[in-house]
């Protein structure tokens, strides 16, 4: 289905050049291959012939621009495409620290630029699932690796020499013999002439000969960040722009029925107000009402005023308190779809030495990036250009392109730098109402939502219910475990980011194991956030192990490596579940965290989780403290990770690694959104607090190297962080956590 | 109505209803896009400007409760020994992710050291604590502001503070 779904319409790319059939078709075996593989290293062998198509191309184009990623000038600075979104994850810095390790040149040497979304061009251009790594690794190492080879071509040329006689460094091509040198820039329109060598076949650096991979880079935009230079899509400026602020219905997929417009539009600067229809879509444009001002100020002020009647229609009838009720009544019968179904769990759990039965549950979720969503479009002449900041460029272009009825290829999308993503901004909803609203108001305008806006309008992490029971035979190993997970959906489909893979661990190593599903029908809108389905699975899978380690009276962390048992690649997300890489990450957090070893304060303890997440695998362990009060305080944290052979910029890595840490923490200790009268009721960060300075924890982090590729690090350590807190404040006071987000009232002497 | 303020040394004249925050009249009066919106409501501190020296959160000041007071933003706050510092330790200490916070973080710092040149660790925590940083940035962000902490009393040592 994913195959047949990507592969509908790639013909429909935009593409000036002239091989538009062949970067289709490359386009076609490249998707084939990301369904097919679902990650990793095939899927970037695939994307080679993408980029090679797009550099050639490119290569014709512009005598200083070498390839479609390096353009070098005269006096040798080199400049770099950032290809994908940056939302913070660092990929600004870190794709091109790619194509210049291979290429040869000093980071001094490197500028580096966002490219617009043109993904004839640069292949995939998104920033979601951790994914950036380990689809760019290898095409852009040889990308640079290209350009390399060109600019070797050229010298020898000019010199007349064999290329064997010359190497690179720094920059420049040496001539070893006679010591002759030239700079790539004094090269560059040589080397622009030449054919683009077949990417399979250039040489590519010994890693031992590394400059830039492997050392710490900071930031390219920081030093504009740090003086406040206009850098997001929010300090977007267009001549002639105008402002808008956009209301929609409370209550999820409500329709419009009138309203004070008249009214409205007499208001200081207001300039426009308008109905938009808008569908039913709720990833799309909704129906509402448009204020278009002299200043965003003006319209919000105005925006105020709007007394509006909306049809609310059925999903006014659901509420938090509701599904809570529902899932009860589920979770009291068999589950009405069953995931998998390994052995005889009936009999085992019948024949178990000892049973433990546990009920978890976790809320809804906002995403919460500090910039709230926007965007500035301007429709003019039947052609639609947007500054978008935006994690998913792509589909954005064609949800303009459907909700306008505008060809895709009339519809530019500039990518600006994004304050936070969190999977947020792979939605793109926001990006039709600015087109929408700009194409109606006839005049540029910029989108601006409040922090309500972005609170109440957006695509939660769904919450869920799970009921287990499993058994221990004698020797306190898992003999039987059964899960009911009543999550959202409808018809037998789970709702977006709702799911249960039948693989999750422990399938595979305990014998008689079933996971079941029930669906509560839900109109509220779901989506990825951070860690997608991880962030909540590993509270629930890695505080029942705990549990069920306590209950064998073993130790934890070794129980959890008894239970990962020999060393396997099992099934599973993405490349599937590798157990020895997860020892490898249990057994690194154990010695560096001096577990068992150290004797801690009363109702201080040390908790544990090991999670495999986008391609990466992190163990955790906790050391938190509970007040007599029941206040909790993190003393200290220490995480294990492995994302393969290379952490590529390990400033940028601790950094992310600490941020996702702190971010489940935030989950676990404070969020949730209820759902009440089927609206969000939480509507600022006064209700739906994040984490402060003041529960920053220290955080050690430490790498495990893996002969794996290089993989991402967005999302691999957020998952372990919210189980090894809660292990860790029942290792402190004997009180489990099972529903997030966590009540101190129960952790009260 | 007309106001007019003085923002990083310079005067803007703007023409805006009084009840308009400071934040937008930075932002979309005078084109300084550096002091960012948040929340709105004076929570997360990505907003934070100087005024008269103190840290405000300009998305609920409204200027006409500015008056002549003088004005300091992420644009101009370089200008000042202690903002250079932070400017410099941000970017040693590699601080940024995102970067959305990072504007008002630096003027929350900046005027803690103005105040307290050698804050302690508790000091720097319960003066940063009203700014938010949705990326984690926490743990630098600390050790950013002690740094630059750390480069003033370097120099206090030689004689170039009073």
């Amino acid at each position: 289905m994913l195959d047949e779904h990507l592969l509908s319409d790639p013909s429909d790319e935009p593409t000036s050049h002239s091989r538009k059939k062949t970067v289709a078709a490359s386009r076609r075996a490249f998707l084939k291959a990301t369904a097919a593989a679902g990650g990793g290293m095939l899927l970037s062998l695939h994307l080679l012939d993408f980029i090679g198509a797009a550099i050639a191309d490119e290569a014709q184009d512009a005598f200083v621009k070498v390839t479609a990623y390096v353009s070098i000038t005269p006096d040798n600075v080199v400049t770099i495409m950032a290809k994908n979104p940056e939302i913070g994850q660092g990929v600004k810095t870190m794709l091109p620290m790619l194509v210049a390790e291979e290429l040869d040149v000093d980071w001094s040497q490197v500028r580096t630029q966002q490219a617009d979304l043109n993904p004839a061009l640069y292949g995939n251009q998104h920033a979601g699932g951790s994914t950036s790594t380990p689809q760019n690794w290898d095409p852009l190492r040889r990308a640079g690796a290209a350009a390399r080879q060109m600019l070797v071509t050229a010298a020898a040329r000019r010199w007349n020499v064999a290329e064997s006689e010359c190497e690179t460094g720094s920059g420049q091509v040496r001539h070893t013999p006679s010591g002759r040198t030239l700079t790539y820039g004094a090269l560059a329109a040589d080397a622009a002439a030449l054919p683009v060598p077949d990417l399979r076949s250039v040489k590519l650096k010994d890693p031992k000969n590394y400059k830039i991979i492997g050392h710490s880079i900071p930031g390219v935009d920081s030093p504009l960040v740090v003086k406040g230079e206009p850098l997001f899509g929010i300090d977007t400026v267009v001549p002639d722009m105008q402002y808008a602020v956009f209301q929609k219905c409370p209550v999820f997929a409500g329709k419009f029925v009138r309203a004070n417009l008249d009214e409205i539009k007499t208001m200081p600067g207001v300039r426009q107000v308008f109905v938009v229809k808008g569908g039913s879509n709720l990833a799309g444009l909704m129906p509402g009402v448009a204020v278009v001002a002299d200043s965003w100020w003006h319209a919000d002020k105005a925006r105020r005023k709007l007394d509006i009647q909306w049809d609310e229609g059925p999903t006014s009838r659901q509420s938090s308190a509701g599904f809570a009720q529902q899932a009860a009544a589920f979770g009291a019968k068999a589950p009405e779809h069953s995931l998998r179904n390994d052995g005889d769990v009936a009999a085992a759990l019948g024949s178990a030495a000892k049973v433990v039965e546990a009920n978890y549950s976790y809320p809804f979720i906002a995403h919460a990036p500090l910039e709230p969503m926007n965007c500035t479009a301007r429709v003019q002449d039947g052609k639609v250009e947007l500054w978008a900041p935006t994690q998913n460029p792509e589909p954005g272009r064609k949800l303009v392109a459907q909700t306008l009825g505008i060809d895709e290829k009339n519809i530019v999308v500039h990518m600006t730098r994004c304050g936070g993503g969190f999977g947020r901004r792979l939605m793109t909803d926001y990006m039709a109402e600015a087109a929408w609203i700009a194409k109606e108001a006839g005049v540029p305008i910029k989108l601006l939502w409040t922090r309500a806006d972005d609170m109440q309008h957006d695509f939660y992490r769904p919450g869920g219910f799970h009921f287990l029971k499993a058994g221990l035979d004698s020797g306190g190993k898992v003999a039987a475990w059964q899960q009911h997970f009543v999550s959202y959906g409808r018809g037998g489909k789970f709702a977006p980011s709702a799911d249960l893979s039948p693989d999750t661990f422990p399938a595979k190593r305990v014998p008689n194991l079933s996971f079941g599903a029930s669906l509560i029908p839900l109109g509220v809108p779901t989506g990825p956030l951070r860690a997608p389905g991880d962030n909540a699975l590993a509270f629930v899978f890695q505080s029942f192990i705990d549990e069920l380690a306590h209950a064998a009276g073993k130790d934890p962390l070794q129980f959890q490596i008894d239970l990962l048992g020999k060393d396997e690649l099992l099934p599973g997300k993405g490349a599937g579940f590798n157990t020895a890489r997860a020892r490898g990450c249990l057994e690194k957090v154990r010695d560096v965290s001096g577990w068992g070893k150290r004797a801690l304060p009363e109702r201080t303890g040390l908790g544990v989780a090991v999670y495999y997440s986008h391609l990466g695998y992190f163990a955790e362990v906790v050391e938190a403290a509970v007040a007599d009060d029941g206040q909790i305080k993190i003393n200290k944290v220490w995480a294990a990770g492995d994302i393969g052979s290379h952490v590529i910029n390990p400033t940028a890595a601790i950094n992310m690694s600490q941020g996702a840490i702190l971010d489940g923490f935030a989950e676990a200790l404070h969020q949730q959104i209820t759902i009440e009268g089927g609206r969000a009721i939480q509507s600022n960060f006064d209700t739906f607090p994040l984490l402060r300075m003041a529960q920053a924890a220290p955080i050690e982090v430490h790498f495990v190297q893996s002969n794996n590729s290089p993989t991402g690090l967005g999302e691999p350590p957020l998952p372990a962080a919210i189980p090894a807190l809660c292990n860790a404040i029942f290792a402190a006071t004997g009180k489990r956590i099972r529903s997030l987000p966590i009540d101190t009232a129960l952790l009260k002497v | 109505m007309q106001f007019t303020l003085e923002v990083n040394g310079r005067n803007h004249t703007v023409d805006v209803d009084a009840d308009t925050p400071l934040l937008w009249v930075l932002r979309d009066a005078i084109d300084l896009k550096g002091t960012k919106f948040g929340c709105g409501a004076g929570l997360c501190g990505a907003c934070t400007v100087h005024v008269d020296g103190a840290p405000m959160r300009s998305c609920s000041l409204p200027i006409s409760n500015v008056g002549k007071a003088a004005v300091t933003t992420i644009e101009g706050v370089g200008g000042t020994p202690v903002g250079e510092r932070l400017q410099k330790a941000w970017l040693d200490v590699d601080v940024v992710q995102c970067g959305y916070c990072q504007a008002g973080q630096i003027m929350t710092a900046a005027a803690l050291l103005t105040r307290m040149p050698a804050p302690s660790d508790d000091d720097i925590v319960s003066a940063m604590n009203g700014n938010i940083c949705r990326c984690g940035t926490y743990l630098r962000i600390h050790e950013a502001v002690k740094q630059a902490a750390k480069t003033d009393l370097g120099s206090a040592a030689t004689g170039k503070r009073s």
